[in-house]
């Protein structure tokens, strides 16, 4: 039964793929989201551009208002948890969320130990900035991966870099001879069959995403180009000047990934983008935390 | 013969190596003129709401509907079912209207809700049947054939040139359905190789 919950749990995540996950904070926000087209809902309790501007701890969202978002929309709702942080996530599966984020984007509570995903229902997404990451956490139960990117800051670039270097590991290790991949299980630490399962089919065993930095048609379409099965769009889109048309907006070129022309058109018109903080200019890097 | 998998949103690529499997072309569904030319048409898992919104969008679902009920052969699964029914619970319109079914969406609740059954499907063999957040089908019209029902309730209908269920057989190791598809629908005197 243990296995076939994983597999259904996996199965989720594939029913996600093609489609833009948005963070919310809202009701209002979780409607707006739904009717622009996303295939999914992020509750968290303040945007990852917030989290920065404010600084402080962030932590789990408000059970009360994660169930008013589940009540407003019929699409999944996925909320945050802090890393590490298994009682957060065991009150989440009990009110029943469809998808946990073991996310770096709060403030991690356990700078060692991630969650032991494997001891739960319900699913779990986690991120990683290189396949070693990855398949850590799909070790420890995670039924789909995301790039960590640079939450918060509008700017791809990390997105862009994480994406890259994880397919490029796995091209490399799905061309290697087979008895190569023992010295690859111990120099990424992890263990032998997930990298025999990266040798044999040329892709991880879950989903992937993009996460964190997309803010424009152009970012999502590229994210997709470069191998992401699906997005995650966190502040810009309630952080732009239009939110429900660059939601929209970028949901198409999703969809239309490879095609320019529709692309430009939209891209056209979307009022502002969300100013955005460089990558490089930024004190506080989510994507360091817990590896 | 080329079958068409509607590409907007969802596990669409899942569908695609069933249909290869069987030795049958297939290709993406993403705009209006890939309509034209294909032979059968699958509507796959995903989101209901996303595909539903980007069919208007892209104004295909009109074409789409008239093709369908000149016959254009359809197999839908889960978000596709949903797509394809009258009458939608607590909606006020349905989507492409063609399958004289109400269903209700997420019956069995979220996530923690999903599960997997074996049933068997004709005499061709068991097939674990896969349903994530699945819809239910409520009421059907009585010239709706019952091919697989669980506890009593369908699971599985046809309706002249269109099946559709509420699992994912794409999500199983088991092409059986996609095979009836062909065989049945699509070109009923044609016997696959495979």
């Amino acid at each position: 039964m243990k296995e076939s919950r994983y597999e259904l749990n996996k199965g989720l995540a594939q029913m996600l793929k093609g489609g833009v996950i948005m963070d919310v904070t809202t009701p209002e926000q979780a409607r707006i989201a739904q009717k622009a087209g996303a295939c999914a809902v992020m509750a968290l309790e303040r945007i990852p551009a917030d989290i920065r501007a404010a600084g402080g701890v962030s932590r789990m969202s408000d059970p009360k208002m994660i169930k008013e978002i589940q009540d407003a929309v019929s699409i999944p709702v996925m909320a945050k948890c802090r890393i590490g942080h298994f009682v957060e996530a065991q009150i989440l599966e009990a009110i029943e969320i469809d998808y946990i984020d073991e996310s770096e984007v709060l403030t991690p509570a356990d700078d060692i130990y991630h969650i032991d995903k494997t001891k739960f229902k319900v699913p779990f997404v986690c991120g990683a900035r290189d396949l070693g990451e990855a398949l850590r956490r799909i070790n420890e139960g995670a039924a789909m991966i995301r790039t960590k990117g640079e939450p918060g800051t509008g700017d791809v670039v990390q997105a862009v870099r994480h994406m890259r270097k994880i397919n490029a590991d796995i091209r490399k290790i799905h061309s290697m001879a087979e008895d190569e991949l023992f010295e690859v299980a111990k120099e990424l630490k992890v263990p032998y069959d997930l990298v025999l399962y990266v040798h044999k089919h040329g892709k991880l065993p879950v989903v992937n995403f993009a996460a964190g930095g997309v803010a424009t048609p152009a970012d999502a379409a590229l994210m997709m180009q470069l191998g992401a099965e699906g997005v995650f769009v966190g502040s810009g889109i309630f952080k732009s000047g239009d939110p429900y048309k660059r939601a929209s907006a970028i949901v198409s070129a999703v969809t239309n990934y490879t095609d320019a022309k529709l692309i430009a058109k939209l891209s056209e018109n979307l009022g502002e983008a969300m100013v955005g903080i460089n990558a490089e200019e930024i004190e506080i890097i989510m994507e360091k935390r817990g590896q | 013969m080329v079958i068409g998998v509607l590409a907007l949103q969802g596990a669409f690529i899942e569908h695609e190596k069933m249909i290869e499997s069987l030795g049958v072309d297939c290709i993406e569904v993403k705009q209006k003129e890939d309509l034209e030319n294909i032979d059968g048409i699958i509507l796959p898992g995903g989101e209901s709401t996303v595909q539903g919104l980007l069919l208007k969008e892209y104004d295909m679902l009109e074409p789409l509907r008239d093709k369908i009920n000149n016959g254009l052969p359809v197999f839908a699964t889960c978000a596709g079912l949903i797509l394809l029914s009258h009458v939608i619970e607590g909606e006020s319109s349905p989507y492409l209207d063609t399958l004289p079914v109400k269903i209700k969406r997420n019956a069995y609740g979220r996530q923690l809700g999903s599960f997997v059954i074996n049933k068997k499907f004709k005499n061709v063999g068991e097939l674990p049947l896969i349903f994530i957040r699945a819809p239910y089908i409520s009421k059907i019209d009585n010239d709706v054939e019952v091919l697989i029902e669980n506890d009593g309730n369908p699971v599985a209908v046809q309706y002249n040139n269109q099946i559709a269920m509420a699992f994912h057989p794409e999500l199983s190791d088991k092409n059986y359905l996609h095979r009836y598809f062909i065989e049945q629908i699509v070109t009923p005197s044609l016997k696959l190789a495979v």
